[in-house]
């Protein structure tokens, strides 16, 4: 993966941007020491290292207004990080860029029962808001599986989703306003405690941007109150069609699950090595259905979702009668990555959608392609939504096996794409399918995704070289070729 | 003024390259049905894109239905409700209140205009179900952002900015939305008699419950007596409407639980689906203050908790009549015509009582000359308002799609 190459002139400022920093962040804000810069060279994507210029750490929003100010008017690239957890290499330093850390947000501002909501610095961790509230009976609904660790700021710029987002929304469908600094210092506000935007929605555009457009300062979060009760199902199957046949025939019921997820039979061996879920070993898939809510409801649909899953040839079929059951389920699909970490010395997570009836075609493209570049590959699947998350087993100390595991990587991806779906439904672009945009948009839909870029940041200083595969000028992008003027289709009715 | 009616995307094209050539503005519509929503453009041409019409794709176990972008909305509705299912932002008719006929309504206009009924407190508005699209922007490019499938990451999410855009940013021509299925049942609780301040404390406690709620509504006295629904037409006073949806078992669970639990507040009520339907239908499309149409019309999205405040505010020293929905989120209000001098007045009044706790005011109907008159959309800050013009630079960097419709050289 080639980043742009690095500004000399820059670099060769570096002592004295690192004291203009430390001018406008006074203390140990600004980390210029390479053994110190050590910790941020990667995120979540650990196969891309890079050591920032110079990482700096502000406290406040007026901070981050004028580092920005600083970047902007002497041509600083910057790189905006919140717990550094991306799969997509979102937060991957920039030789001569400076690193933005955002950890010293971390406080929580208000919780507003009230109006559902609270007021949070990016820096809280996304589970840390739920901590803040639950004590009311209250929660933040998206889930990522990271959740300990990564942040809301970095969960705005992702877009981040979880296991429960089929029925509760991405991270877009739970924001209420924010507070984001541009690369010209101009502090803005979006949104509040109120729905919807008064103008164009720039809380959802900035959402999902990877900080690309702004630098997040403050997030106002929807909050919801707890269901009364949730129960899993367990469901084995003999293949994976009738596994996805089944998931088809709950949503064609009108049932719309917490959550229900999928795995295929290396997910399942492996995770049920490493944590004794009391998984079945003699199937190809595996569903766990989540349903939340009234005990009368969930007791409900278990028993509608039961009859469905044997119409569709459920082999082995249970159903969580206690908490500790639920979370017995779920012990095994959450564990799947550190338990396929646990049987190859490297994996690379991949995150495609595709329309869900695509699945078998998929899967069984997927086993070609893993004959072909002789790696293995375990499937866990949002099941719902057709989001996939395979797995790629390699080992990074066997010449070339990283590149073919990229390769097999690129290749899933393209088959997503081809059959209707898409690159990323939760991790992002980032620097890792930068280069396969070329695939899902053309040239035109991509210009036209620069030029909103170029509407925020018109220098391309913030994290450039993440989403986008080819960086044009901002003047070449807004030049237009005017065609003359004859009046169209002439034959068509006019009133 | 000519009105083109482009047959396909590359009419569209044909057309916007030819405004831009000719730097002709045009007044992009999709049937029409919301024409006099938003500041009297000055536009010289038509650009009529119901001639764009079709579901191009519908499947139901995917949760996704593609349609050009002039679809009537009738004709989508009709497809969901034959598999079970709805578009669940429950889209406004906004036709009634704005003067025309019902049913009128595009695919692209509901999402264009974000349009979002009572169930955006549980559901979202259009923009939280804009799954893609393809639009032609103001420099005659064809783009296409989003997908077809719910869960999408890939690049900026375009969809949102044009959700809202009034077709100041593109001319969609086909579009993606997420459908999902039609509840079972509706249950619909209502109290009888609250001032809007107990109001305002029983929706909140109804929304702070873990019933799943996805409507709270409160009409108060003199706004009942049209509704066709007659617990509501003959409750002699004010009714706080709240709605539940779902499974049977459930629905019938969780309406009693609420009952009970609003019980000390006010004597309630239970309406059954039938009845639900029909109320929240009229709660959706401004029923209540449709009836006036020499009155102006104002729609108000404040924090829940302050809405009776606003609307007190605001209602001080004016003859106002408004109801709130969003659990107190969202006031409908209007305001007898006026003279240019009061309607000013009034005018200020509502900017004003926003101050304290923020939110947005977008004044719906009015006649053309009070629109020009005054900011139909919230003004913004200097530094939203300098980016809102940039991003309209780089969709149509020489105004030629419904300029200033939304704000002043935008």
């Amino acid at each position: 993966m080639r980043m742009p190459d690095p500004d000399l002139a820059v670099l060769g400022r570096r002592a004295e941007i690192a004291a203009a920093l430390g001018r406008i962040v006074p203390g140990e804000g600004v980390i210029a020491e390479v053994d110190e810069l050590k910790a941020y060279e990667s995120d979540g994507l650990t196969a891309y290292r890079q050591l920032p210029m110079i990482a700096v750490l502000p406290e406040t929003t007026d901070q981050v207004s004028q580092i920005l100010k600083y970047c902007q008017e002497n041509g600083v690239k910057v790189v905006p990080r919140g717990a550094g957890t991306s799969l997509s290499g979102g937060a991957l330093p920039l030789a001569d860029g400076i690193l933005l850390a955002m950890g010293k947000f971390n406080r929580i501002l208000e919780v507003d029962l009230d109006n559902r909501c609270a007021v949070v610095q990016p820096g809280v961790t996304n589970l840390g808001v739920t901590k803040a509230v639950e004590h009311a009976g209250f929660y933040y609904a998206p889930d990522p599986s990271s959740q300990i660790a990564c942040t809301i700021g970095g969960n705005v710029a992702e877009n981040s989703g979880g296991v429960h987002c089929l029925k509760y929304g991405l991270t877009t469908n739970n924001l209420l306003g924010l507070e984001a600094v541009l690369i010209d210092g101009t502090v803005l506000r979006i949104g509040g405690k109120h729905l919807d935007s008064e103008a164009y929605d720039m809380l959802g555009l900035l959402t999902g941007s990877e900080g690309l457009l702004a630098v997040v300062t403050e997030v106002t979060v929807r909050l919801l109150k707890k269901p009364e009760t949730a129960r899993a199902l367990l469901f084995g199957f003999p293949t994976s069609e009738q596994a996805g046949d089944c998931v088809a025939a709950i949503i064609g019921a009108g049932i719309i699950p917490g959550g229900m997820e999928m795995m295929d039979k290396p997910a399942i061996h492996a995770a049920e090595a490493f944590v004794n879920a009391g998984y079945p070993l003699d199937v190809e898939a595996l569903l766990i259905v989540e349903l939340d809510g009234p005990h009368v409801e969930v007791d409900y649909l278990v028993a509608q979702i039961t009859e469905i899953a044997t119409a569709n040839g459920v082999l082995t079929s249970r159903v969580s009668t206690n908490e500790e059951e639920r979370l017995n389920f779920w012990a095994g699909r959450k564990a799947a990555f550190p338990a396929v970490g646990r049987i190859s010395p490297d994996y690379y997570c991949m995150d495609g959608t595709i329309p869900r009836h695509k699945l078998p075609l998929v899967l069984r493209r997927m086993r070609e392609m893993s004959e072909k570049y002789a790696l293995r590959v375990a499937n866990v699947f949002h099941a719902g939504d057709g989001n996939l998350h395979p797995l790629i087993l390699y080992d990074a100390n066997e010449p070339g096996e990283l590149e073919r595991a990229e390769d097999f990587g690129s290749d899933i991806l393209k088959l997503c794409v081809e059959v209707g779906g898409v690159l990323t439904g939760e991790h992002g672009v980032g620097v890792e399918k930068r280069d396969l945009m070329g695939t899902m948009f053309t040239e035109a839909d991509l210009n036209q995704q620069q030029r909103v870029k170029c509407a925020f940041d018109p220098a391309s200083l913030l994290n450039p070289g993440k989403m986008f595969p080819e960086l044009h000028r901002c003047a070449e992008l807004g030049r237009m070729h005017i065609h003359g003027g004859k009046m169209p289709f002439p034959d068509l009715p006019r009133f | 003024m000519a009105t083109l009616k482009p047959e396909t995307p590359e009419q569209v094209v044909e057309a916007v390259t030819w405004a831009v050539a000719e730097e002709t503005p045009l007044e992009v519509i999709g049937r029409g049905s919301k024409r006099t929503l938003g500041r009297p453009a000055q536009v010289g041409n038509g650009l009529d894109l119901s001639s764009l019409s079709g579901i191009t794709l519908y499947e139901p176990e995917e949760l996704v239905i593609s349609a050009r972008a002039g679809t009537p909305m009738a004709e989508i509705e009709a497809a969901l409700t034959a598999k079970n299912q709805m578009l669940a932002f429950e889209p406004s008719d906004l036709g009634p209140l704005l003067g025309g006929a019902p049913g009128m309504g595009s695919i692209g206009g509901a999402l264009a205009c974000n349009l979002a009924g009572p169930r955006r407190i549980k559901a979202g508005a259009a923009r939280d179900h804009f799954l893609g699209a393809h639009s032609v922007s103001g420099r005659g490019e064809v783009f296409k952002t989003g997908g077809r499938v719910v869960k999408n990451v890939t690049g900026y999410d375009l969809c949102k900015l044009l959700a809202g855009s009034y077709g100041t940013l593109g001319a969609m021509t086909d579009v993606t939305v997420k459908a999902l299925p039609a509840p079972e049942k509706t249950r619909t609780v209502l109290l009888f008699g609250l001032d809007d301040a107990a109001a305002s404390r029983a929706m909140t406690r109804a929304m702070q419950s873990a019933h799943e709620v996805s409507g709270a509504a409160h009409l108060p006295a003199g706004l009942t007596t049209g509704s066709a629904v007659s617990y509501v037409a003959k409750a002699g006073g004010a009714v706080t409407a709240i709605r539940v949806e779902g499974p049977g078992p459930s629905v019938e669970h969780r309406a009693a639980a609420l009952r009970r639990e609003l019980a000390d507040l006010a004597e309630t009520e239970e309406l059954h689906s039938m009845n639900s339907a029909k109320l929240w239908a009229e709660l959706r499309d401004v029923g209540p203050l449709a009836a006036e149409p020499a009155h102006l019309v104002w729609k108000i999205s404040v924090p829940p908790a302050s809405g009776a405040g606003v609307a007190a505010r605001i209602a001080h020293g004016h003859d106002a009549r408004y109801f709130f929905d969003w659990g107190g989120g969202l006031i409908w209000l209007a305001l007898p015509a006026s003279d240019a001098p009061a309607f000013e007045g009034r005018h200020a009044a509502v900017r004003a009582a926003l101050k304290d706790c923020g939110g947005h005011a977008t004044l719906i109907r009015a006649p053309e000359d009070l629109r020009a008159q005054v900011p139909v959309f919230q003004p913004q800050d200097p530094g939203n308002a300098a980016l809102t013009k940039r991003v309209k630079d780089s969709f149509d960097p020489r105004r030629v799609l419904n300029p200033g419709r939304m704000y002043a050289g935008v």
